[in-house]
This record gives C-alpha cells, sequence and structure tokens, in this order.
C-alpha cells in the first residue's frame, strides 16, 4: 500500500498545521495566555503525521504529556483543541483535562496522560478489545525515550506480544527526558532493540524523515491488521524547545540546539514533493495560507469561547447509572 | 534568628544532614538539576554525583532501591516530583517498606524518607495536583509530615532523615515561597507533635500544609466578627498528635478540621472521629469538615477555584460553628 500523491500533499499540510498551531501555542503560553504547563512538540511532527497517514478514522491513538501533534495527526478539531490548552468550556474536555490529559474518542483519540508511561497499558487494552471484538482496528501507542524506562513500557509489551495483540509501541526519541539526557538515564540508546526481549519486530527509523516514517508505519500496521502482533517502532527524532516552555535548556549546548533545527522535517519534505512534481511552488503557498488561516480561527474560536461555568467542575465523576 | 524560605528550609536541611552523615543520599529524577520546584538545587555542587544522584523515570525501581538501600544502612531520601507519581511506586512503600520492620521480627529499620509535592492551584490538571497524604496515613509503618512554615518545614526534614522509619515528607507546592524565621544553629522539628500556630478560646481549626494559612487569615476575619480562633497544625499526619488536638476541643468546645485533600474519608474525617471519642462531651457545636468535593482536580483555572477549598470557606464554617451570622 502505497501513499497517493494527494495523500502526501495532505501530510505536508498536516505538518504545516502541527508546526503553525504549536509555534502560536508556544507564544500564547509566553504571553501567559496558557494555563500550567506546555510541552512543546516542535520538531517531532513529522513522527506524528507519518504514523497517522495509515491509520483509519476507527483506529487508535494513545499519548503523552507532548501530545498534541498526535492529536491533530489523528484528526482532532484544531478548534477545540487549542480551546482544551486554554482551559475553555469548548475544549474538547470542557476545560478539564488541558494540554496534558486530551481525549477525543470520537476521532480515536483513546486519552493521554500526564503521569510517564501511564498509558501504554491502558492502549494496550483497547487493543486487547480491538481484537476479542474481531475487528481489524489497531491501535498506535506514543511514549518517549524516557517512558521505555517504566515498568509499565515492558509489562505491555509482553502481554501484548504473548497476546499478538493489535498495537505499535511508538517510541519518539528524542534523546531527553526532562533534562537528563537518554545516555544518563539507559545504556541501550536504541530503544528498538528491546523487542528483541519480547520477541517483537523492533524498528528504528529516521523519526524526522515523514516517509520513512510512514513506510515504517505501514508495515507495522498491516501487521497488526492482520493479527500478527505488535511492533516497537523507534522513531529518532529531536525535541526543539525545553522539557516546558520556559525551560532556559541551560543542560543544552547551542551547537546541539541548532543541529537539532537542521532536522527539521518540514523543508525537507517540502523539497521532495516539489521535487516530484506533487507540488508547486504556488500550491504550496497556498497550503501555507490555508493553514494560517485555520490557525488564526483556532484562535479565535478558542479566545471566544468562555471558561467552564463553575458547577460544571462537579459533573462527570461519576456515570448515570439507569 | 534568621530570614529563610521554604524552599530554600528544605535545601538546607537536605545540606546539612548531607553534611553531617556520609550515609546520607539523595535521588530522584533530575534532582541534579534541582527538580522542578529547586528544592535540591546547588546539591550537586557540594555532594557530587555519587550522594546526589539522577534515576531513570522507573519510580516503582528506585522506590524498592532506595528501600533496599536503606535497610542496608543508607539513609536514602527520595524525592518524586510530584505526590502524584507515586501511585507508580505503592508496591515498595505500602506493602514493603512500611511493614518489613514488623514482619521480619524487628530485626532491622527503614530509614528512608520520601520527599514529594502536593497540592493544586497552578493549572497543573488531574495528574499533578492531588494530595493523597491521607492514603500513606492509613499505612500502619509509614510516618506521614506535612510542614507549614520554613521552620517546620527544616526541622522536620532533619528529623525525618535521622528518623529510623520510613516518613512520607509532602510539601505544598503552593507554599514554597513561604518566608519565615529559623534559628541559625542546628535543630529538629519532632515527628508526631503539633504546633498551635494561634492560641484562641472559642473554636479549634485543625489544618494542614497550605489550609494552615487559610486557617489563620480566616481567623483575622473571626477576630473581628468576635471569635477568637485557635489553629492547631498537626504538623504530622500520622502519628497524629491527638492530645494537643483533644486538649484544644476540650478548651474551645468547637471544632473545625481544613485540608486541600478530599474531604471524604480523609484527615479531616480521623480529627473528627478522635474528638468524638475523646472530647464529645465538650463539643458545643457540631463538628465542620472542610475539603476538597470528591472530585479529581480539574485544569481550567475557573474549575479549579470552583473546587478548591478556601479561607473563606474556613471562615464560614467556623462562624456557623459559633453561631455568629454568616456574611454573604
Ligand atoms: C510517573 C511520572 N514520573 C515522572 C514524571 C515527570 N516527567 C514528566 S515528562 C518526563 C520526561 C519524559 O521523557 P520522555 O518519556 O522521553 O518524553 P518526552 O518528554 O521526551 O517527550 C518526566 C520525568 C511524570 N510526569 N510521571
Ligand atoms: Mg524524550
Amino acid at each position: 500500500m502505497s501513499l497517493s500523491g494527494d495523500k502526501k500533499v495532505e501530510m505536508y499540510r498536516s505538518l504545516l498545521l502541527l508546526r503553525k498551531l504549536e509555534e502560536k501555542t508556544v507564544e500564547m503560553t509566553m504571553a501567559g495566555q496558557v494555563p500550567g504547563w506546555l510541552h512543546s512538540y516542535l520538531g517531532q511532527e513529522a513522527v506524528a503525521v507519518g504514523v497517522a497517514a495509515y491509520l483509519r478514522l476507527d483506529d487508535f491513538v494513545a499519548s503523552t504529556h507532548r501530545g498534541r501533534g498526535h492529536f491533530l495527526a489523528k484528526g482532532l478539531d484544531p478548534n477545540r483543541l487549542l480551546a482544551e490548552v486554554l482551559g475553555r468550556q469548548d475544549g474538547v474536555c470542557g476545560g478539564k483535562g488541558g494540554e496534558m490529559h486530551m481525549a477525543d474518542w470520537n476521532v480515536g483519540v483513546i486519552g493521554s496522560s500526564g503521569i510517564v508511561g501511564g498509558i501504554l497499558s491502558t492502549a494496550t487494552g483497547v487493543a486487547f478489545a480491538c481484537q476479542y471484538r474481531d475487528t481489524d482496528r489497531v491501535v498506535a501507542c506514543f511514549f518517549g525515550d524516557a517512558a521505555s524506562n517504566q515498568g509499565s513500557f515492558h509489562e505491555s509489551l509482553n502481554l501484548a506480544s504473548v497476546w499478538r495483540l493489535p498495537i505499535l509501541f511508538v517510541c519518539e526519541n528524542n534523546g531527553y527526558g526532562e533534562f537528563t539526557r537518554q545516555q544518563d538515564a539507559m545504556r541501550v540508546l536504541d530503544i528498538a532493540t528491546r523487542a528483541q526481549a519480547y520477541d517483537i519486530p523492533g524498528v528504528i527509523v529516521d523519526g524526522d524523515d515523514v516517509l520513512a516514517v510512514a513506510g515504517a508505519a505501514a508495515e507495522a500496521v498491516g501487521r497488526a491488521r492482520s493479527g500478527e502482533g505488535p511492533t516497537l517502532l523507534e522513531c529518532k527524532t529531536h525535541r526543539w524547545s525545553g522539557h516546558y516552555t520556559g525551560d532556559p535548556q541551560d543542560y543544552r549546548s547551542k551547537e546541539e540546539l541548532e543541529d537539532c533545527r537542521r532536522a527539521d522535517p518540514i523543508p525537507r519534505f517540502r523539497g521532495y514533493l516539489i521535487e516530484s512534481g506533487l507540488l508547486t511552488e504556488e500550491a504550496v503557498q497556498k497550503v501555507e495560507a490555508e493553514v494560517v488561516d485555520a490557525v488564526a480561527a483556532a484562535v479565535e474560536f478558542a479566545l471566544n469561547s468562555p471558561l467552564p461555568p463553575p458547577e460544571t467542575a462537579l459533573a462527570d465523576v461519576y456515570g448515570v447509572t439507569q | 534568628m534568621k530570614d529563610s524560605r521554604y524552599i530554600r528550609a528544605i535545601s538546607e536541611g537536605l545540606a546539612e544532614e548531607l553534611d553531617r552523615d556520609g550515609n546520607v543520599l539523595v535521588l530522584g529524577e533530575d534532582v541534579v538539576e534541582g527538580g522542578p520546584f529547586s528544592v535540591t538545587k546547588g546539591l550537586v555542587g557540594r555532594f557530587g554525583t555519587k550522594r546526589i544522584r539522577n534515576t531513570p523515570i522507573s519510580e516503582s525501581a528506585f522506590m524498592g532501591l532506595a528501600l533496599g538501600a536503606a535497610i542496608a544502612g543508607l539513609r536514602p531520601v527520595v524525592e518524586v516530583m510530584f505526590m502524584d507519581f507515586l501511585t507508580v511506586c505503592m508496591d515498595p512503600l505500602v506493602n514493603h517498606a512500611a511493614k518489613m520492620r514488623y514482619m521480619f521480627g524487628g530485626q532491622y529499620s527503614v530509614p528512608l524518607v520520601v520527599l514529594t509535592a502536593a497540592g493544586a492551584g497552578g493549572g497543573a490538571g488531574p495528574h499533578h495536583s492531588q494530595s493523597l497524604e491521607a492514603w500513606f496515613a492509613h499505612i500502619p509503618g509509614l510516618k506521614v509530615i506535612m510542614p507549614s512554615t520554613p521552620y517546620d518545614a527544616k526541622g522536620l526534614l532533619k528529623a525525618a532523615i535521622r528518623d529510623d522509619d520510613p516518613v512520607i515528607y509532602v510539601y505544598h507546592k503552593g507554599l514554597l515561597r513561604q518566608a519565615g524565621q529559623m534559628p541559625e544553629k542546628d535543630f529538629t522539628v519532632p515527628i508526631g507533635v503539633a504546633d498551635i500556630k494561634r492560641e484562641g478560646t472559642d473554636i479549634t481549626i485543625v489544618a494542614t500544609g497550605l489550609a494552615v494559612h487559610q486557617a489563620l487569615s480566616a481567623a483575622v476575619g473571626l477576630q473581628e466578627a468576635g471569635v477568637s480562633a485557635e489553629v492547631v497544625d498537626p504538623r504530622t499526619i500520622s502519628p497524629l498528635d491527638t492530645a494537643t488536638i483533644v486538649a484544644s476541643v476540650k478548651k474551645t468546645g468547637r471544632l473545625v478540621v481544613a485540608h486541600e485533600a478530599v474531604k471524604g474519608f480523609g484527615i479531616g474525617a480521623e480529627v473528627a472521629a478522635v474528638v468524638a471519642e475523646e472530647a464529645l462531651d465538650y463539643l458545643d457545636a457540631p463538628i465542620k469538615r472542610i475539603g476538597l468535593p470528591s472530585t479529581p482536580i480539574p485544569f481550567s483555572p475557573t474549575l479549579e477555584a470552583a473546587l478548591l477549598p478556601t479561607a473563606d470557606d474556613i471562615g464560614r464554617a467556623a462562624r456557623e460553628a459559633c453561631g455568629v451570622a454568616v456574611e454573604q
């Protein structure tokens, strides 16, 4: 199954939307408009978009504290996403979750977790339900390099392996867990090698190359859909910003930060699209203008959404039992 | 005496104990950099990475490791950035640390300190805002402390590190900038001893953590309404200094208990029960409890503010208990 030209252009648009909405959100955070912290996804967009390329609307993604790119790539409405980041009534969770805790079951976003590693076993459970019901739906579960040191990672991989569950464990290796470099937290720099311990495929891919990610995801999704079980897909990527917006990053050198940006997935993909005749310079401008409009619309929507009425704070603690 | 702040009180307490005893060490995620609230900031410069140790994000493993180190004679301080993350390492704490001395017939001690931040108010959402101290207080074998001032923060931390049992040291994020005075010299604050933060005669307000300051500010308003409130800060949640609380209630005849944690099945319930058992006949009014409704902590600032207990809530409850007109 290869990607059509239209699909590739759509992926480009998606990359750009993730980037521009993120830049805007960071700006709003710096301006004090965003409550709490913001964990920026800048630089990692190709992972979300590449993995989502082969997911259907009825497939699922599960995510982390750095999850907004995953949600958008899966199809979550940018307006409602940004409103949630601002804690507004029209946010996708009514302001209850905020940046770190979002779900939209309608587009297959299972949820995300502020607890590192917290979502892996839950995602494995959704994959179990997909299998149990004899569907061919699959789950893509995103997590960071540092999360792979949690017990939940190892336990979930083992369980998914032994029950051949339809899940992609997508490790976004950006080389850092907060302020700690990966090599200071683990000896194994290729996290994909951990797959061997559970007898599942472990694949390493350049996470800044959206087509490479998509290609690897295609295989893993194919395996999952056809009942062959899970894959551990490690995407080597770069975290451009601090752990959270405002992190001064004095634990990283200037050179390193500059190198990061050199890996920018967007110009790279744009170059490919132009070279292969899928996009003209004109079309590039058009996509860009459309994305800029979409971001402006999201900002307007989110800022115009009221703060949730205080009484809703007490709603939804329990379901209504009939 | 010197001026200090809550954050500095913790880091100074750590530094002094690290200095005093080579068996003391600090471990946790990004403690070398200082952690999210800078409580361990600067320690690595003095004590090196052997004693100020960054761990992988493996709470269950490093909590168990610290426990093993503790029974083998070290005195680890485990920094867990947010109390919410303790859920990931409940097994080493609850099934092992709390019970090892007891179930192995008192063969060894478990000198382990868990240093962790609780509390809401910063828009941190459901996974970074909880106050779970009552969970730990429910476990025999664990000690739980919750200092509300820089003085108590330092004195109790030093006492906890010197203590031979596992201590869960809970600080509220909202207190970190709190200023206060403390001695220049070495001092400790004993675990298990409450402190009367304000004396009064008409009503006892037992409050913990951040709520101590809310109670003190409510007490000022109450004074203006002619009510003299006594504010009791247990400082240690478990073992609870019931004697001080009961004596205060016997004197005032009224009780409000206030904390930020969920009200149901909480510390307020325990304090109320102790008073009911030991001083029911002294009560002139029903006991009131102030705490979070049974709800997770939402992200949006308006929702968070709607739920969190305030000084006004404490003041209102106290007025009701005293039969003084409640302002609308
Ligand atoms: C159980 C738990 N421990 C610690 C934290 C604090 N924390 C939040 S993100 C993070 C680093 C995660 O690194 P990684 O998994 O590589 O993801 P990245 O941030 O790089 O995307 C840490 C330690 C947490 N939220 N939950
Ligand atoms: Mg990382």
